[in-house]
C-alpha cells in the first residue's frame, strides 16, 4: 500500500477535463486507487467520483494505492498533479 | 469526528421542508461555535443555581417554563446564575415558541459571544426535530463505490467492480421509470442503529452519470425531475460480478445478508454475462423482496406445495 498527499496546483481546480485525465491515468494500472478528502473516500478510476470531490485550487487530497503496481500508479498520479494536469 | 457549527445549523434550516424556523437574535460573533454532540439540555436546574453535572457540550433549549423562570429571576434581580450559565462554552441557546429573553440576558450573551437563537416551534416539536437533524449529522458514515437506485419504492444498492455495468444497469432502470439517488459514490449513514440511508456525496454535483462511450450525462435533464431522489433508505443490496464458471450461484433463493455499518442488508450476487438482462433481474429481485416483507417466500411456498404433492403419492 502506498499513501501520498496530493495538492491541486492548477488554478481552475479539478474540473471535468482534469477529472477525466485522472481517471484515465488511474485506470492504466491494475492497483486500486482512492482519494480521500474529509469524510469522502472515492475511487479515482471513476470520473464521477473524482468530480464529486469538488476540489478547488490548492486543495489537499490523500491518495492510497493498493495492488501489484501501486508504486508506479502513485508515481504517475503524483507527476500528473505536479504537471497541473497538462494545463496552464 | 463529525462536527457542525451553529451557523451551519442555521443554514441547514433553509434547506429543510420540516424547518426549525431559527433566527439568531444575539451573540452573532459566536456562530462559529462547534456542535460536537447530538444532545440537548433544558437548563432549569443551572438557572436555579445548581451546576453539578451541567452538560456544557449540549445545545440549551429554553422552553416556556425556563423562559418564565428567567423573567422572574431578572425581575427580582437574581442574575448571578444567568451570568454563570452564559460563561460556559456550550454551542448555543435556543428559545422555543418564539419567546424572547429579557434584555439583560441578551446583553450578557453578547458579552460572552454566545449565540442566542429563537425558534417559532414549541419546545417538544423543536427537540424532536433537532434530535432528528443532529442524529443524522452525527451518524456513522461510510462512502461506497456503487449506485443507489429506487426500484418499485425499494432502495437498491448496486455494487461491483469498475466496468461491470452498474451505471448501464441503472440507466436501463431509469428508462423503466425507476429513480436514481446517486451514481458512483454513495454516502451511507447509519441512523440510530436501525436503518441505513444513502445519498450523494455532494448535493450540487450529484445526479450525473458517466456512461462509457457517451461521457457525462445529466439525469434530471434527460429523464425529468421525477427520475431522481436525494436520499433513500437502503433495503436491498445487489452485487454484480463477472460470471465465474467455477462458482456456484444461488439457485433456490436462500436468504443471505451482509452488514454495512453494523446493519444487516439482504444481499444477492448477480452474475453478469453478455445477453443477461440485469435490470429485469434487479426489478424481479425488488418485487420478491417486497413479497418477502409481507411474509411470502416463493421458494418456500413451492417447497411446501411439493411436499404436499409427495404426500399424496404415497
Amino acid at each position: 500500500m502506498v499513501e501520498k498527499t496530493l495538492t491541486v496546483k492548477n488554478r481552475a481546480g479539478i474540473h471535468t477535463r482534469p477529472a477525466a485525465i485522472i481517471a484515465k491515468t488511474a485506470a492504466k494500472f491494475k492497483s486500486k486507487i482512492f482519494f480521500e478528502k474529509g469524510t469522502m473516500k472515492i475511487n479515482a478510476k471513476s470520473i464521477m467520483g473524482v468530480i464529486t470531490l469538488g476540489s478547488p485550487y490548492q486543495d489537499i487530497l490523500k491518495m492510497t494505492c493498493i495492488g501489484p503496481d501501486e508504486e508506479k500508479q502513485a508515481e504517475a498520479m503524483e507527476k500528473l498533479f505536479e504537471n497541473r494536469f497538462q494545463e496552464e | 469526528m463529525n462536527s457542525l457549527t451553529v451557523l451551519q445549523l442555521l443554514r441547514l434550516d433553509g434547506n429543510l421542508s420540516d424547518s426549525l424556523h431559527l433566527t439568531c437574535i444575539a451573540g452573532k460573533k459566536g456562530l462559529s461555535r462547534q456542535i460536537t454532540a447530538s444532545k440537548l439540555s433544558r437548563p432549569g436546574l443551572p438557572l436555579s443555581g445548581y451546576f453539578k453535572d451541567f452538560s456544557e457540550q449540549s445545545i440549551q433549549v429554553f422552553g416556556r417554563g425556563e423562559q418564565t423562570y428567567l423573567q422572574d429571576l431578572v425581575k427580582v434581580g437574581k442574575v448571578d446564575s444567568i451570568d454563570k450559565i452564559l460563561s460556559y462554552n456550550f454551542p448555543c441557546c435556543i428559545f422555543s415558541g418564539g419567546g424572547t429573553p429579557p434584555p439583560h440576558f441578551l446583553e450578557v450573551a453578547e458579552n460572552y459571544e454566545c449565540p442566542i437563537l429563537q425558534s417559532q416551534l414549541i419546545s417538544s416539536d423543536l427537540s424532536r426535530l433537532l434530535y432528528q437533524i443532529l442524529d443524522e449529522e452525527f451518524a456513522p458514515t461510510v462512502t461506497i463505490h456503487g449506485v443507489l437506485v429506487e426500484v418499485f419504492g425499494m432502495g437498491v444498492l448496486l455494487t461491483g467492480e469498475s466496468g461491470v455495468g452498474k451505471s448501464e444497469t441503472a440507466l436501463e432502470l431509469l428508462d423503466r421509470g425507476h429513480r436514481l439517488i446517486s451514481d458512483d459514490t454513495v454516502k451511507i449513514r447509519n441512523i440510530n442503529d436501525t436503518f441505513l440511508v444513502g445519498g450523494g456525496e455532494n448535493k450540487q454535483l450529484s445526479h450525473h452519470m458517466e456512461i462509457r462511450g457517451l461521457g457525462i450525462i445529466n439525469i434530471p435533464d434527460l429523464y425529468g425531475i421525477s427520475s431522481i431522489r436525494e436520499r433513500k433508505e437502503i433495503q436491498f443490496w445487489a452485487h454484480l460480478e463477472d460470471w465465474d464458471q467455477n462458482k456456484n450461484y444461488e439457485r433456490i433463493s436462500e436468504e443471505k445478508s451482509e452488514s454495512i455499518l453494523g446493519i444487516k442488508i439482504p444481499k444477492v450476487i448477480i452474475p453478469v454475462k453478455p445477453g443477461r438482462n440485469i435490470p429485469i433481474i434487479i426489478e424481479t429481485a425488488a418485487r420478491c423482496r417486497r413479497l418477502e416483507q409481507l411474509g411470502y417466500q416463493g421458494a418456500k411456498h413451492l417447497d411446501s406445495q411439493l411436499m404436499d404433492f409427495l404426500e399424496t403419492k404415497l
